[in-house]
């Protein structure tokens, strides 16, 4: 798949923007009930925002939800949908709480992946050009399990990353890092019967946005990830033990409990490195609880087309 | 092994948080097709098309959407072949990313309904960059009222939000059906945690 990419193609749309957007505030149509959120943090358009700003908001949001926290408050385990100090969430939260459904029919089965839709091989982010990437090789690897503990077996995992300069290949990526004309940064597998799935690629480097002066993310790979209910279906982001951006970085801080922000976070782990190949990083990841009553098939993971 | 009993509805490991899927995945999660369920023209295709706006009523450039659904006769299929597609087989899923115009497009089947008498819709899930989490949706064909007033989640809705699930059947036999992310006309996204315990930081968590 990497290969046939026609960058032509995909980037073909102009830059209409980057990834911040003009400070939102008092925007026509925005709902009366988003201004007290949006309040805080709205700025004169002229002021630069720094990251001493930023820090701030973010120790705010953190400040008080400990205080919760203490009062007995149930922990959070998902980020915050309404995260002002990331900018470009504050036009594109919803208000109203999210509508509590029971899940239907449909929702209670997954789309089916399987090796007729990805290749064995898209899961090596190294080799899907003539030459070698830059930079640090890697191996991830993990288990995707359900919110009960049963592997997600025959299931579809999408990764994309920048490459080791922190430089994505999407054109509006624009900052002053090379390209490196043996890196995209795509992936896909299909999980094993236990629910394990492997990439091996190239560390990602920081990468600076315009959320704020001085902004920068700290290294991540984008995962998406499907369970055996379309309920399951989450999209998330990878991080490295011991950034020094985590308490900087407004999208990993809009999870707001530190336990739920670790399980972003891979670790080392020397038996997965391989002697003068790789370094290993384990990373598993749980998705919600199963809605729907499994045959006993599926309880053993006989999904899948293999 | 729990195989025969009921599991109970008691989540056992604390699930993974989601991240916002970001600037770049138009490189990413794309592909060939993505978004023709079955191909354009074909007998029984109609298109399913919407905007996506933001709190300002602003189109959305930088979002991406995903379809599930049953087929016609309203059967859940459990075909493999969604990402290469061969042209015959309907897998009930889809892809689209939106244009610089907020549009997305798919081209698909009028879902069957999944039980006599029930009420007819598509699955949805829309990420963008921006929104911090993927948020879950249903849009419902719009004929069978009787079915629309007996369907469990759209009568528990106030019925000033309820048309926000239901598309507009086009003068082609499409459908039109727009997302809006926040304010006036706030479409509505779901739960399917439920408890309490997620009330108020699932759906967005106001900082008190």
């Amino acid at each position: 798949m990497p290969e046939e990419i026609n960058l032509e193609t995909f980037n073909a749309d102009p830059i209409t923007e980057d990834v911040s957007d003009p400070a939102p505030q008092a925007a026509p149509g925005t709902a009366p009930q988003a201004a007290p959120e949006a309040a805080p943090q709205a700025q004169p358009k002229a002021a630069v925002e720094t990251q001493q700003d930023l820090s701030a908001e973010i120790k705010a949001i953190g400040d008080t939800y400990a205080a919760a926290l203490k009062n007995g408050k149930a922990p959070e385990t998902q980020p915050r949908l309404d995260y002002a100090p990331y900018r470009s969430s504050i036009l594109r939260h919803p208000t109203k709480s999210l509508h509590h459904a029971d899940p239907e029919t449909i929702e209670l089965y997954s789309p089916a992946f399987g090796h007729q839709d990805v290749h064995a091989l898209e899961s090596d982010l190294t080799i899907q050009h003539n030459g070698e990437p830059q930079g640090e090789r890697i191996l991830v690897a993990g288990r995707v399990l359900d919110g009960d503990g049963r592997p997600v077996a025959g299931q579809l995992v999408e990764i994309w990353q920048a490459n080791s300069s922190g430089r994505y290949i999407h054109k509006r990526d624009q900052h002053p890092a090379p390209l490196d004309p043996n890196f995209t940064g795509v992936g896909r597998c299909i999980t094993g019967a236990d629910g394990s799935y492997s990439f091996t690629t190239i560390k990602p480097g920081a990468y600076p946005w315009k959320n704020h002066l001085n902004a920068w993310r700290p290294a991540h790979i984008h995962f998406s990830l499907f369970g055996q209910e379309f309920t399951q279906r989450i999209v998330t982001q990878m991080y490295f033990p011991g950034d020094q951006l985590f308490p900087l970085d407004p999208i990993y801080q809009s999870i707001v409990d530190q336990d739920a922000r670790d399980r972003l976070v891979a670790s080392y782990d020397h038996d997965l490195t391989q002697p003068e190949w790789a370094l290993g990083y384990k990373w598993d990841i749980v998705l919600t609880g199963s809605k729907r009553t499994w045959t006993e098939n599926e309880a053993f993971g006989a999904d899948g087309d293999e | 092994m729990e195989t025969s009993k009921n599991v109970s509805p008691t989540t056992k490991l604390t699930p993974t948080p989601g991240q916002t899927v970001g600037p770049f995945y138009g490189y990413a999660l794309p592909y060939e097709k993505d978004r023709e369920l079955l191909a354009p023209g074909s007998p029984g295709s109609i298109r399913l098309q919407g905007t996506v706006y933001d709190g300002a009523g602003h189109p959305i450039p930088d979002a991406i959407l995903e379809i599930w659904q049953p087929d016609s006769e309203g059967n859940i299929v459990h075909r493999t072949g969604s990402l290469v597609r061969d042209g015959y087989t309907f897998t009930g899923f889809g892809r689209s990313s939106v244009g610089n115009s907020g549009v997305y497009t798919f081209t698909t089947v009028n879902p069957g309904p999944t039980r006599p008498g029930a009420a007819a819709f598509i699955s949805v899930a829309v990420f963008a960059r921006g929104l911090m989490n993927r948020l879950f949706t249903r849009v419902y064909l719009p004929e069978n009222e009787e079915a629309l007033a007996a369907d469990p989640l759209l009568s528990s809705l106030d019925p000033e939000r309820r048309h926000t699930l239901i598309a507009r059947r086009d003068a082609d036999g499409g459908l039109t059906w727009d997302i809006r992310l926040q304010g006036e006309g706030e479409t509505v996204f779901l739960d399917f945690e439920g408890g309490p315990a997620f009330e108020g930081t699932a759906a967005g968590g106001a900082a008190e």
